[in-house]
């Protein structure tokens, strides 16, 4: 019991003076999920503007699978990344493994699907007569779809909110992709898992009341969100 | 006065194999104000999207023309003519920006788009309110929206479904004015649909009505009215007909 309560007084007291060790981490993950974020939403959002406003045949099929992979088990996206970017796969030559952009390409394969689905869902809910009316307002076709974007922007900001809160809170996939290198690889959650396992309970402390801030931070910015987009429905 | 009239031709239209439309043929004159009345259900809304354009029917056709050549169908032919929609298709923002929107589109200056649209919006008394959101406003309100969005872009072929449907008295008559306005100063060709026997007789050049997925009797605004040669269309518009 003494070791728990002296672990938080320590976790505080890293938090409070600002841990260089500690800073250097929450950056880094910040870093490694941001960029995986803008890749993924690259990506994800025309992709799930294309299924959203398209009909082409093959569309119900890749809506299941974006939607089955939403749940993809982050360990799977690590193995598969790693036997990809290994010495003996077909990209060991480019030196990734164990880099923070293998961790960022891990992060970015996770929440693609998130990003593209939840677009796609944000697109097809707009009501078919505001394609109608922009139509007839005299837009191209390029108008109308941004119009039906801009129409879907809560739902769209909602996902890419949601992958973000994925990715922050992910360990296994950037384990097997990032290794757990002190100062270049170690996130806030790959070192909470290892500092744990050593028994160093303080920091994986200070990493995890971090962590669930960051998270709540999220949350508060995607019920805020949502709540802008049902306001005026 | 406008210079785009249209035809359509032999137009038919199913949905889920129930035919809406069957072989409507009609000339909508340039520069006429045509109502089209029929009951609910009847396809009038269905006529006026597919006349609009928005909408393909499964045949027939429909042709843009003045009074030498007939027009593409394409972006500048569709930027002559607009439907205002009887409820519904107000975009997620403010007043202003959904009255601004079409002529955003066609890249004017802002200036002038800031002038067009505050006497639109003047006109149909929401100025006031120009920077709410427009899905808050109520029903009435929001229709005087669709209007005031689709004059300011000064159409040559201006449908309207219902324009009127839910106005209170005095706004049906700001309404009426202000089409009849648009009707002295521009004289373009308008095509809409009303419920509104009385609004159809101040307001129509010419009507036709639908019945059932055909046109079936029309002519000059004055003379149906007094003498529709249908049945339908005479116990229709008295009140009598049963369905
Ligand atoms: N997109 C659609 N899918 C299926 N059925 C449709 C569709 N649009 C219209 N219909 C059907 O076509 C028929 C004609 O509809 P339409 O809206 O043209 O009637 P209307 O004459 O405008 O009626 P109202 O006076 O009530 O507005 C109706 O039976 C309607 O249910
Ligand atoms: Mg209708």
């Amino acid at each position: 019991m003494d070791s728990i309560i002296s672990g938080f007084v320590k976790a505080f007291s890293l938090i409070f003076h600002l841990d260089k060790e500690l800073l250097g981490i929450i950056f880094l993950s910040l870093k490694v999920s941001g960029l995986a974020l803008i890749i993924a939403a690259a990506i994800g959002l025309p992709f799930g503007a294309i299924i959203g406003l398209r009909r082409f045949y093959g569309r119900d099929l890749i809506i299941s699978v974006l939607n089955t992979f939403m749940g993809l088990p982050p360990v799977v996206v690590g193995l598969s990344l790693y036997l990809i970017l290994s010495r003996s796969g077909p990209l060991g030559f480019m030196g990734l493994l164990y880099t923070p952009s293998a961790m960022a390409t891990a992060q970015s394969i996770l929440a693609f699907p998130i990003v593209a689905s939840l677009c796609h869902s944000a697109i097809v809910s707009v009501d078919p007569i505001i394609k109608q009316a922009s139509v007839t307002l005299g837009a191209t076709p390029l108008q109308v779809t941004i119009t039906i974007m801009k129409e879907a922007r809560y739902g769209i900001m909602s996902g890419v909110i949601a992958a973000f809160g994925r990715v922050m809170a992910e360990v296994g996939a950037i384990l097997i992709v990032g290794g757990n290198i002190a100062g270049y690889t170690r996130v806030m959650t790959t070192t909470i898992a290892l500092e744990t396992d050593k028994g160093n309970f303080e920091l994986a402390l200070a990493l995890g009341i971090v962590l669930l801030a960051i998270s709540l931070m999220i949350n508060m910015v995607l019920h805020y969100v949502q709540k802008l987009g049902v306001r005026t429905k | 006065m406008s210079e785009l009239g249209l035809t359509i031709k032999e137009i038919k239209k199913s949905y889920n194999g129930k035919v809406v439309l069957n072989d409507c043929s009609f000339v909508f004159d340039r520069g006429k104000t045509h109502v089209i009345i029929g009951p609910n259900g009847s396809g009038k809304s269905t006529l006026l999207r597919i006349s609009a354009l928005l909408e393909y029917p499964d045949e027939g056709k429909v042709i843009y023309h003045d009074d030498y050549k007939t027009f593409e169908d394409n972006v500048e032919l569709y930027r002559r003519i607009t439907l205002v929609f009887p409820k519904g298709g107000l975009f997620n923002i403010t007043v202003f920006k959904n009255a601004a929107y079409g002529l955003k589109l066609r890249r004017i200056n802002k200036g002038e788009v800031e002038k067009k649209v505050e006497d639109a919006l003047r006109d149909v008394g929401l100025w006031e309110k120009r920077n709410q959101n427009a899905l808050t406003l109520s029903t009435g309100e929001g229709q005087r929206l669709a209007l005031a969005r689709a004059m300011v872009l000064n159409p040559d072929v201006l449908f309207l479904d219902e324009p009127t449907a839910s106005l209170d008295p005095r706004n049906t008559s700001i309404i009426e004015e202000i089409i009849s306005n648009i009707k002295r100063r521009y004289m373009p060709t308008i095509i809409m649909v009303t419920h509104n026997m009385f609004q159809a007789q101040r307001l129509a050049d010419s009507v036709i009505f639908v019945y059932e997925g055909q046109i079936v009797d029309g002519g000059p605004g004055n003379k149906f009215f007094e003498n529709p040669t249908d049945e339908r269309a005479y116990k229709f518009i008295t009140g009598q007909m049963v369905y």
